[in-house]
């Protein structure tokens, strides 16, 4: 927590001289620290054992959030996911690997 | 050896794009600046030049596409005019923010309603706010050079540029330009290097992050500031080109201004109706003379000044009617750069040429009687007075 107040307060005092042109980021690493997941209102729910592996939900996800290793989903960052529903509804009607549910606060 | 040819406003600018060889032009036809995309389609399809040229199914999605294409790292142009543009509005925000350095010809038309293809710089001056730098041009000759060293410009300070000539009055009509060879173009604009590509995936980037109340302040600072300081890049990129090519552009330019009593300032085409107009009077023994204002973004504010203050009289011609009852957007401008001085000129707003109405030297001849009678009166005008409505 304190470590998030430290960089946001730096971020305060970024002045418009030492800001990046045209607020074109080049800092990845940063970019992946500051998660955006959270104004999610659904989360997918994700069933690895009716998955068929056809990668439908990787290639519609806007926001590159299903996690993928050596080319097989195998879950959901819910860091950036913001809960749109895109993934749930492109996985094959006979599938349904991917359910939404209510985001519990 | 000068190359002379004879060209159209539209056919010099689409001229100028083919020169420039950009890496993308994405466009969408619009009278009057169809002959633009027309004629540099055509030098695409019959190879004369390399560009990707994308046809867009709006103008919206050409600035966008130029827009991406710019952040590949892309060297990107377009062309519209009056609807087109006013559809591409939100984009134009997006680009000088993003500080990309797009060339864009702009074809001044009116805007809708009623329907008129004709000239009046009312498109283009609804996007005065829109961080494009904006370069009016009198002539078509004018219209070429600028294309090319708005590269440059565009390119030194990442800021997006505007080229605008006035719709027909210029893109319609056959004019005798001097070219430059394609060496000298290519030579002049140099190599576009951008600082980073969307493309490139081993440099991944973010373009367009959100800036919330915490850091979108300081962003559009940034960009205020870059267009304080392109002032400076364009004073020195079209002195450069002058001194390469011998024709030289001056943000603001005065015909017979030295001992002018009256004078009359405007932008576009219509500098050149009121030289006509001055000569006439100067033969008549009269005092008058005639200002031009090239660059209108940023507002040389500072310029302005030194080159107006110590005249008696300043008749300001807008060709666009701003509707805000108070005047033209370059009256209420010049006025308020002026108005702090104790020592100022009389001023009357004239708003003309509207849809195409033709403004005539006649017409600019009386425009210059009445300054006279202010001068006399020793008041300005506080009525904005509309040229030939009936």
């Amino acid at each position: 927590m304190k470590e998030k107040i430290d960089s946001e307060a730096q971020c305060l005092l970024i002045s418009w001289r030492n800001l990046p042109c045209g607020a074109i980021l080049t800092d990845t690493k940063r970019i992946k620290e500051n998660k955006t997941g959270a104004w999610r209102s659904e989360r997918p729910i994700y069933d690895e054992k009716k998955c068929i592996q056809c990668l439908v939900c990787w290639i519609y996800c806007p926001d590159a959030s299903i996690l993928v290793q050596d080319g097989k989903v195998v879950g959901i960052n819910y860091d950036y996911c913001k809960g749109c529903g895109i993934c749930a509804s492109v996985c094959p009607k006979k599938v349904q690997a991917i359910r939404m549910e209510k985001e519990k606060k | 050896m000068k190359k002379v040819v004879a060209k159209t406003g539209n056919e010099a600018m689409a001229y100028a794009m083919k020169q420039i060889a950009p890496d993308v032009v994405a466009a969408y036809p619009i009278t009057p600046s169809t002959e633009v995309v027309y004629a540099f389609a055509s030098f695409v399809a019959e190879g004369e030049v390399d560009t990707e040229f994308v046809a867009v199914e709006s103008e919206h999605s050409a600035m966008s596409a130029c827009i991406a294409a710019a952040v590949s790292g892309a060297r990107a142009m377009t062309a519209t005019a009056s609807q087109g543009l006013a559809l591409m509005h939100e984009m134009l925000f997006i680009a000088s923010a993003l500080r990309l350095p797009i060339v864009m010809a702009v074809v001044n038309r009116t805007l809708s309603a009623p329907l008129n293809i004709h000239c009046d710089h009312s498109d283009s001056l609804a996007s005065r706010d829109s961080g494009w730098i904006q370069l009016f041009c009198a002539n078509s000759q004018e219209a070429y050079d600028t294309m090319i060293y708005a590269v440059r410009i565009a390119e030194e300070i990442y800021l997006p540029v505007m080229v605008t000539i006035d719709g027909f009055i210029l893109s319609h009509c056959m004019e005798r330009i001097e070219i430059l060879s394609d060496e000298e173009v290519k030579d002049f604009i140099k190599e576009f290097k951008p600082n980073y590509s969307l493309l490139d995936i081993d440099h991944p980037i973010t373009v367009g992050p959100a800036c919330l109340p915490d850091s979108y302040f300081e962003h559009k600072v940034a960009v205020a500031e870059a267009m304080r300081e392109s002032l400076a890049v364009i004073e020195r990129v079209s002195k450069e080109f002058g001194e390469r090519f011998g024709r030289y552009y001056d943000i603001l330019e005065g015909y017979e201004t030295k001992d002018c009593e009256v004078a009359v300032i405007a932008m576009g085409s219509t500098y050149e109706t009121a030289t006509v107009a001055v000569d006439n009077l100067r033969k008549k023994g009269k005092k008058v003379g005639a200002y031009k204002l090239k660059l209108f973004r940023p507002f040389p504010h500072q310029r302005i000044k030194a080159e107006l203050i110590n005249l008696p009289v300043l008749g300001v011609l807008d060709r666009a009617e701003a509707l805000s009852s108070y005047g033209g957007i370059l009256y209420t401008e010049i006025r308020a750069v002026l108005s702090d001085e104790k020592k100022k000129p009389l001023t009357a707003n004239y708003i003309y040429g509207l849809g195409g109405r033709e403004i005539t030297p006649g017409e600019i001849e009386g425009v210059f009687e009445e300054l006279f009678q202010l001068k006399e009166k020793g008041v300005s005008s506080e009525e904005v007075s509309y040229i030939g409505v009936r």
